[in-house]
């Protein structure tokens, strides 16, 4: 088996606050090879987006990341030097953010911002930078291209300026490219091209991509593996076809049954809630973390959760079947 | 662009020529200039031949008039208590005052940014701490103060720089230091403000992301920002040290032309104390409409409003 490209164990980030220390990640585990897309799930809050920061080594300074291993390409991004993430960041590895709006710099001509991306990297003239920015607006589906490298941020529209964002990204052709919830502020007309695109881009350029969302209809249609994430905790990771045919975690069957599904769900029915908030996790945390808001809570959900894995499906619940074939099968 | 620039051109030149207006009639609100002018022990009849020889019975908008025209041709009129042409009387002090200005100006940017930056790279540190003395003592202390320590320091107990005069450009070394300072702890502040706004957005972020390295980050993407509400504070302090260095001419005994504006106050030396209000007013004007267009230079979203 080929090493993956991207190799993440045990990987912790705490923040120090008033009332103690934050555990926003604890003990993050997966793997993610050439040209997969791995979409991450969860609430807001649950660490999804400081996950990606800290891949890409983008944290705020008061941030503390941890790891027994984090390595992109055989590089141990834990002990990289400042000047090596750089040479990574942006080269290898690229990220595309929430924000269109005020992800790029109101100063500069798209021309400039799109151009400086690959001149960082590459020992290439503006005229090479600007042809292949042209290259690239012309793929993520903006017309009349040549003109656009002329304008500045404030003349685009969101939906423009993700794609001037994606083809940022693209500028280096990336092996890996993490799209932080690329789509929430955009109209729901374009979000579904926009996650088309970058799955087929992927595809194409054969990138590993990691996709954050809380859209689960995005997950089914684009991703190969899962990772279901819940106040800072991988509870369940696998194959996408496990995920949906065969939910085991129950946050995860909790998620699935919040979607409506055409022809599947009834007019009129009520979709499902998970009841309760995340809990606070200033301080230590024991047991499941889910414990709190789990219709099959125990007492001994206080103590230690095994970790149960069946090939690459893996999930964490006392339960072995995490209490599945005691619900109604749920498939999508 | 262009088209930004006339329109602020067609503005300045509006507010310019209001500003006329207003310097002209305030002066005649203050009192009969006639009587002023022949002084306490005058006969009424004195003071209507006074009167009647500097024009003052006519009707003001006809003053107004026939001053602006010849104003517009640099012909401020002669000054009363000179007998000079006021145009060539100023001339000799402006320039003293615009190489006290300018190098004030200078002086106060060249500390102000690189302090504010600094700061802002490091909120809450030791650095960040030293420059909010510096910028809070240069708010408190008064100018006349300030300048006083500089001479009794530096040029009575070291000798190091002569105490007044405008001889050699020595003596401007003290004179640009009160100045600057005074005008140094707003430009600081607004910098550092600016600089730890800017760097906490997101394309900050997208910056660092593409792999741009820090003095890249800090200055091509963030100072550009940052400086922009810079340039438009620096442009009206600029125009205030041009007009308002009265004290600190008097202090160090430079004759510019705000020394020339008090004396010409005092003296009741009305057309002197008139082309003066208007040529100050034309520097706020002049500086506002540079920053303007160097606003609309750096920043693209303000040229296209």
């Amino acid at each position: 088996m080929t090493e993956p490209l991207l190799s993440v164990r045990n990987l912790r980030l705490d923040i120090p606050t008033g009332s103690g220390t934050l555990h926003a990640v604890r003990g993050i585990d997966f793997d993610l090879n050439r040209g997969e897309t791995l979409c991450i799930v969860g609430e807001s809050g649950s660490g999804k987006s400081l996950t990606s920061l800290a891949l890409m080594g983008l944290l705020g300074k008061s941030i503390k990341r941890n790891a027994d291993r984090m390595t992109f390409d055989g590089t141990e991004l834990t002990t990289a030097s400042q000047g090596q993430m750089r040479k990574l960041r942006g080269a290898r590895m690229a990220m595309i953010f929430q924000e269109p709006m005020t992800s790029l710099n109101p100063a500069y001509t798209i021309g400039d911002q799109l151009a400086e991306a690959l001149l960082l990297h590459r020992k290439v003239s503006r005229q090479q930078a600007r042809a292949r920015a042209i290259e690239l607006l012309e793929k993520v589906g903006i017309t009349a291209a040549e003109s656009r490298l002329s304008q500045y941020p404030h003349q685009l529209s969101g939906g423009l300026r993700q794609r001037v964002m994606i083809a940022m990204a693209l500028m280096c052709e990336p092996e890996l490219i993490i799209a932080d919830e690329p789509t929430t502020a955009l109209d729901v007309t374009i979000q579904a091209q926009i996650l088309r695109l970058l799955h087929d881009l992927g595809r194409e350029m054969n990138m590993a991509v990691i996709l954050i969302t809380h859209d689960l209809g995005v997950v089914a249609r684009v991703a190969d593996k899962v990772a279901v994430m819940y106040a800072g905790e991988l509870v369940e990771t696998g194959p996408v076809g496990d995920i949906f045919g065969a939910p085991s975690h129950p946050y995860t069957r909790g998620l699935l049954r919040c979607i409506p599904l055409p022809g599947k769900t009834d007019r009129g029915a009520k979709l499902g809630t998970i009841p309760g908030i995340v809990p606070s996790l200033v301080g230590e945390v024991e047991g499941c973390v889910f414990r709190t808001r789990c219709p099959y809570a125990v007492a001994e959900c206080r103590g230690e959760i095994p970790k149960r894995e069946d090939g690459s499906h893996a999930f964490r619940c006392i339960f072995p079947d995490g209490k599945r074939h005691s619900e109604k099968e749920l498939t999508v | 662009m262009l088209q930004f620039i006339l329109k602020r051109l067609g503005l300045a030149l509006l507010v310019a020529f209001t500003v006329s207006f207003i310097s002209f009639s305030l002066l005649f609100l203050s009192g009969d200039p006639a009587a002023a002018l022949a002084g306490e022990t005058a006969s009424g009849e004195d003071i209507e031949a006074l009167r009647r020889l500097y024009g003052f019975d006519r009707p003001m908008l006809v003053q107004y008039g026939e001053w602006l025209f010849s104003a517009l041709q640099g012909d401020f009129g002669e000054s009363y208590y000179f007998r000079l042409p006021v145009a060539s009387l100023i001339a000799d002090r402006l320039s003293v005052t615009m190489t006290l200005g300018v190098c004030g100006i200078i002086f106060a940017l060249l500390t102000a940014v690189p302090l504010g930056v600094i700061a802002a790279i490091r909120p809450n540190s030791i650095i960040d701490r030293v420059a909010l003395f510096i910028s809070v003592a240069g708010q408190a202390m008064p100018s006349f103060w300030f300048g006083l320590i500089l001479i009794v320091v530096f040029a009575i107990q070291l000798g190091w720089l002569p105490p007044s005069g405008t001889e050699t450009w020595r003596h401007f070394i003290l004179p640009t230091i009160v100045l600057g300072y005074y005008a140094m702890p707003a430009i600081m502040r607004l910098t550092r403000a600016g600089m730890l706004d800017v760097l906490n957005s997101d394309y900050i972020r997208t910056a660092r992301a593409k792999g741009a390295n820090e003095t890249r980050v800090l200055f091509r993407h963030a100072l550009r920002n940052a400086i922009i509400p810079v340039v438009s504070l620096a442009a009206v302090q600029m125009g205030f040290m041009l007009g308002g260095s009265i004290v600190v001419e008097s202090i160090f005994a430079l004759h510019g032309a705000g020394y020339l504006a008090w004396e010409s106050i005092a003296r009741n030396d009305l057309p002197t104390v008139q082309a003066l209000i208007l040529i100050f007013s034309m520097f706020y004007i002049v500086f506002t409409f540079l920053a303007d267009v160097l606003n609309a230079w750096l920043d693209p979203r303000m040229r296209s409003s």
